[in-house]
């Protein structure tokens, strides 16, 4: 079997007028499971306040923070304040038991923007997207592959696709937005 | 599609999203070295495939990954209800009452 490396080079992936499709520059990812009872400490030690509802988001300087689960988060921050991160979980781990896990190079992110950046989502996510709020997130599905939906804006999203599943993904989001443009 | 409600997300989401587990409310013996090889047969395989109100585990894997419980009618594919893991059972004649 052969299997291709794709180069993931950050930019523009794919351009119409409808929407902007582009892969952002690598970033400081986390996976942070944890007790609901060590919350506070925990977010003493990150610096921001873990959100408990599924779906919410919280932020702080570089740290950017999603509820997945009730006791799973998802943890962006920027490359140069990883390590602080995670030495800050590691002091508290004795009093507040919890698995924080490095998980930066698991996904790439693409952003989508513009007026039909709704409508690209619906070819491939079964979610109704128009309930997502404005400065919320989900896992959910994209053409079978699960990924992470952030919300931005009313027209802008992020999606975190697995690096293995990324040029299914994107090879469908292109093709999207050429279509989407042709209407 | 299905919609499903996940008792922990507390939205109605698309089918896709989850996947069937399997009937509920089938506790692992506490100890199998005592039991027969009919009785550990009949924990491990057989299930009561009913016709009607069905309680099952559906697991909202594509999402925030937890395994719940539900009650669906195997006849319509309606669900009655989604309840948390751990929960006890709803009581049927309820459901069926506010179902109809």
């Amino acid at each position: 079997m052969t299997a291709l490396t794709p180069a993931f080079i950050p930019g523009p992936l794919a351009k119409s007028s409808a929407l902007v499709v582009s892969l952002l520059a690598p970033t400081g990812r986390f996976s942070l499971r944890a007790h609901a009872a060590v919350l506070p400490a925990l977010s003493r030690a990150i610096g921001v306040d873990l959100p408990s509802r599924i779906g919410a988001r919280a932020s702080a300087g570089t740290i950017e923070v999603l509820c997945l689960s009730p006791d799973e988060w998802q943890i962006l921050v920027a490359e140069t304040d990883a390590l602080r991160l995670s030495k800050g979980c590691a002091s508290i781990y004795a009093e507040a038991p919890h698995s924080l896990t490095e998980i930066s190079d698991r996904e790439i992110t693409v952003r989508i923007e513009g007026p039909k950046a709704a409508d690209l989502l619906t070819l491939g996510c079964p979610r109704d997207i128009g309930r997502l709020g404005e400065g919320e997130g989900c896992r959910t599905l994209m053409d079978g592959a699960t990924v992470v939906l952030w919300r931005d804006g009313k027209d802008s999203f992020r999606l975190d696709i697995w690096r293995s599943f990324a040029p299914h993904v994107v090879a469908l989001l292109e093709t999207g937005c050429a279509e989407l443009a042709a209407e | 599609m299905l919609l499903v409600h996940c008792p922990y997300c507390e939205e109605t989401l698309p089918e896709l999203e989850f996947t069937y587990a399997g009937e509920a409310h089938i506790a692992r013996p506490a100890d199998p070295s005592a039991m027969s090889d009919d009785e550990w047969r009949d924990y491990l395989f057989i299930r009561s495939n009913v016709r009607g109100p069905h309680f099952e585990r559906w697991r909202h894997l594509h999402g925030c990954g937890r395994f719940f419980n539900a009650v669906r009618d195997t006849v319509t594919d309606r669900f009655l209800t989604t309840y948390r893991a751990g929960e006890p059972r709803p009581d049927l004649s309820s459901l069926k009452e506010a179902a109809e």
